[in-house]
């Protein structure tokens, strides 16, 4: 039995809009977002060409899928992403090749718990 | 074998990008937040469900979104990023259309949002070229064996949206309960929209 019109009205506005329902987390992961937000951010302030990192990324996927093949499991979009952002951003000088590396390496030394460390942050 | 051996995480590497380009001033961290704000709940397939029951609903205005997406999308507020040249490819009872980026993951922002995570599985991108009727069965979308496969490769400049059949049984609904059927598979063609 289907419901009238009237009745059949959905709450197409609503975060649960079926629409949406069959879809999925946007970013498994945090730093997902972040590489994300920080291409686009990049190529709307006009530091490169969408198309150009668009090439690295074809780069980047393509170079995966040699490697892997096409059917292994654990193809991860966002590394593949990451790279090629970082591809892009020393092609235009933006970074050097160690940059991201070394301060990865710096922050990697970090005591644990680095991000709750503030002088007034009470425990 | 010693960690320091390994590759940084993802993770780390993303937070020491981001903290360069901050310090250097080429990034700001707000507008970073606003994009990823948008696509996270603001932009997805709902817009182009709405484009869809706007054209079962409006004739002329199927006439205008078929003959050239881009403006016909922009009347219902609709654009940004990847939406620059949008296609519109209609499913008819003797043709079945499919979208795939088979290099990368191009995909029309403005009308469905970021893709899924399959779009941009190297299986899809590969097998739906070469055996679509099968990818699409094994999708749960089993078409008769006399209708035509046509698969759309997304491309550096074009983008694809596809118009999918309106469902018997539906007679008399308006744009918006129109659109609640509406799915982002059937907007890839990779399903079909279900009576309701």
């Amino acid at each position: 039995m289907s419901a009238p019109p009237g009745q059949a009205r959905l709450d197409v506005a609503g975060p649960a809009a079926p629409p949406r329902s069959n879809g999925e987390l946007v970013f498994a992961e945090p730093w997902e977002s972040r590489a994300f937000g920080m291409a686009v951010a990049l190529a709307d302030a006009g530091l490169f060409g969408w198309d150009d990192f668009r090439d690295r990324l074809i780069g980047r996927i393509g170079a995966w899928e040699a490697e892997h093949g096409v059917d292994a499991p654990d193809f991860r979009y966002y590394a593949c992403w990451l790279d090629a952002l970082e591809d892009v951003l020393v092609d235009g000088a933006a970074l050097t090749a160690g940059d991201v590396a070394a301060r990865s390496a710096a922050f990697a030394e970090r005591p644990a718990g680095h991000d709750h460390d503030h002088a007034d942050h009470a425990h | 074998m010693s960690a320091a051996a390994e590759r940084p995480s993802p993770a780390l590497r993303t937070e020491a990008m981001e903290a360069l380009l901050v310090e250097r001033g080429l990034v700001d961290p707000a507008v970073m937040d606003r994009f990823i704000t948008t696509y996270e709940r603001d932009v997805g397939p709902l817009n182009g469900a709405k484009v869809v029951a706007r054209a079962w609903t409006d004739p002329e205005y199927r006439e205008r979104l078929l003959a050239d997406g881009t403006p016909a999308i922009a009347e219902l507020g609709f654009g940004g990023p990847q939406g620059e040249h949008i296609v519109v490819l209609e499913q008819t009872d003797d043709v079945h259309h499919v979208v795939v980026c088979t290099l990368c993951s191009c995909y029309p922002w403005p009308v469905l949002g970021l893709p899924p995570s399959w779009y941009k599985d190297p299986a899809y991108r590969a097998r739906v070229v070469r055996e679509p009727r099968t990818v699409l069965y094994e999708m749960g979308l089993d078409l008769p064996a006399g209708k035509r496969i046509e698969v759309w490769d997304s491309s550096a400049e074009v983008r694809y949206l596809v118009l999918p059949q309106r469902p018997a049984g539906t007679d008399g609904w308006d744009a918006d309960a129109l659109a609640g059927l509406v799915t982002r598979d059937a907007m890839v063609g990779v399903a079909t929209v279900a009576a309701p």
